[in-house]
């Protein structure tokens, strides 16, 4: 049952001759990862905007379907057939390719997330450094919409995009080092073996360290900027600069847009899941003989689901407070992180090492929070209105 | 050997869009599509850290930074003047001599006629070993100074932060 999917792509191989086998095999994992990613993205939307709506004391979408499950669909047809516009000033070219550009780096980054026992696209030694590496194309593509629209809008909300990616990249990537100078590999799939066990009935997972706990927390911020998710949605900012980088789309290059961006999430979230929350081991022993794909999409709907809770809940930021966040707390906490996952991985195993880098994560932590409050009034906040 | 001259017939083509088209714009992004291609070359040569190092670096890093210079310094909406003068004749010229001179004495010397040594197979896993044993005093400098770099930047930042 665990292998089924990989038994099955290699019973459907051996049909083909035995030259063009490794083409046949890749197709079908691309097959795959497409269509699972896809509808994963259509059952998101529905989730996120049903679960909004809860939040936010309403019901959401209930036309379509029993309860409105079927609202992806209409939106799918409607993406489909509504007119495709391009602005008369636009440069047309860049405006076509913008879109482009932004989905097929993301489904890319899928190839090295392992979904399974077995169950990765390419197993590469440098596979972290792949999913980082073509990660790197979307900021282009940002950049690329916002510039082509010529549209004040568009080209404010690129700015922002690319000031925003950029500052959130390096704590993005050093978080994501301390996992790998602990398991001492570049690949995944290793990464997830060095995860693999249980201790005191407790798996190993990187997240149930110190260091760990607060890397996990910072790729998930970071995570949460890389993928203009709220708190961090300043490039859409709608109240402010209207939609951002995509005004000037409407129709499937729009779709393709909201596409991107949620497969961009979900792929940064294989990646967390690959690095702290243990791949796709079970979070028990006794649970391990729930197929492993399981544990995987279900740790992936866990972190969608804190996406869309978090979305409901704080507020959007201000542009000073989103760079002062990156440069003053999250780089800082990212290097002592570095510093403390080097201790803990020279340290004896036991409850001093646990002590002293606890110490080493939560002091700074204190600290630099405190610095970051420094010359802002923090306190209730006095409401005027509406008593 | 097909893939590497379409690979560097591509790269090239692109470079020379970069220098040579009218849009500003459009010369930065055709200059990435020529990093991209560079990426693409090192991976064909099985060289895969330096292909996605070069990605990660130029494409991520590089390229972000020169469309933003050039969003934040000039205006991007009137289109430059070519580049392409009525000297380029003399220019070709003189490249021409020059490659010229370069390609007889690389002919003429020993160097051709040396066996090359078999290609090494170089993997990431190696790459790394090297870098943390022989080479560690180097990489040890130069992470040193990247990083001071960076909490140097943020103190600048700060301080400016202060005297407001």
């Amino acid at each position: 049952m665990d292998q089924i999917f990989v038994t099955s792509k290699h019973w459907l191989v051996g049909f083909a001759p035995a030259q063009c086998q490794p083409i046949i095999s890749a197709i079908i994992s691309v097959v795959g990862i497409i269509l699972v990613f896809a509808i994963l993205f259509a059952i998101t939307t529905i989730l996120e905007r049903k679960g909004l709506g809860r939040i936010q004391n309403r019901y959401g979408p209930n036309r379509v379907g029993p309860f409105g499950i079927l609202q992806p669909v209409a939106d799918g047809i409607k993406a489909l057939i509504k007119e495709d516009i391009v602005p008369r000033t636009a440069d047309s070219v860049v405006h076509f390719l913008a879109p482009l550009v932004l989905v097929a780096p993301v489904f890319l980054a899928l190839a090295v997330v392992p979904m399974g026992r077995n169950m990765v696209a390419i197993d590469m030694d440098a596979g972290v450094l792949f999913f980082f590496a073509v990660g790197a194309a979307t900021e282009l593509s940002v950049f690329m919409a916002g510039w082509s629209s010529r549209n004040k809008y568009s080209l404010l909300g690129a700015m922002r995009a690319i000031a925003q990616m950029i500052s959130y990249e390096v704590p993005l990537i050093l978080s994501a080092v301390t996992v790998i100078m602990i398991a001492g590999s570049l690949s995944t799939v290793k990464i997830i073996e060095a995860q693999a066990g249980y201790a005191v009935g407790l798996p190993r997972w990187f997240v149930l360290t110190p260091w760990g706990l607060a890397g996990f927390i910072l790729f998930m911020i970071a995570a949460a900027a890389e993928s203009n998710r709220s708190p961090f949605d300043l490039p859409e900012g709608e109240s402010e600069i209207i939609a951002g980088y995509y005004i000037d789309y409407s129709g499937f290059k729009f779709a393709l847009f909201f596409l991107g961006e949620y497969i961009g999430m979900f792929a940064v979230s294989g990646l967390a899941i690959t690095l702290f929350l243990g791949g796709w081991h079970a979070p028990f022993a006794f649970l391990s003989w729930i197929p492993s794909y399981f544990w995987f999409f279900g740790k992936l709907l866990a972190l969608i689901a804190v996406f869309i809770w978090v979305r409901g809940t704080l507020p959007r930021l201000r542009m000073d407070q989103l760079m002062n966040f990156a440069w003053k707390f999250m780089l800082p906490m990212a290097l002592i992180n570095l510093v403390t996952a080097g201790i803990w991985h020279f340290l004896e195993p036991g409850i001093s090492r646990w002590l002293i880098c606890s110490f080493l994560v939560l002091g700074p932590y204190i600290m630099l929070a405190r610095g970051l409050l420094q010359g802002s009034n923090v306190g209730k906040r006095i409401y005027r209105y509406a008593d | 050997m097909i893939t590497l001259s379409i690979l560097g017939l591509l790269t090239l083509t692109v470079a020379i869009a970069a220098m040579s088209l009218r849009n500003l714009v459009h010369c930065a992004l055709a200059l990435t599509v020529a990093f991209a291609g560079l990426a693409a070359l090192y991976l064909q040569l099985d060289a895969q850290f330096v292909g996605f190092a070069q990605i990660l670096v130029y494409i991520g890093a590089v390229a972000i930074l020169i469309v933003f210079a050039i969003l934040l310094t000039r205006g991007s909406e009137t289109p430059q003047p070519s580049i392409l003068s009525p000297s380029w004749l003399g220019g070709i010229a003189v490249a021409v001599l020059v490659f010229g001179v370069l390609a007889m004495t690389i002919v003429r010397s020993s160097v051709t006629g040396r066996h090359l040594p078999a290609a090494p197979q170089i993997s990431v896993h190696q790459l790394g070993e090297q870098l943390m044993t022989k080479y560690l005093l180097p990489l040890e400098v130069i992470g040193l100074l990247l990083t001071a770099a960076l909490i140097g930047a943020v103190i600048i930042a700060m301080q400016e932060k202060e005297t407001k």
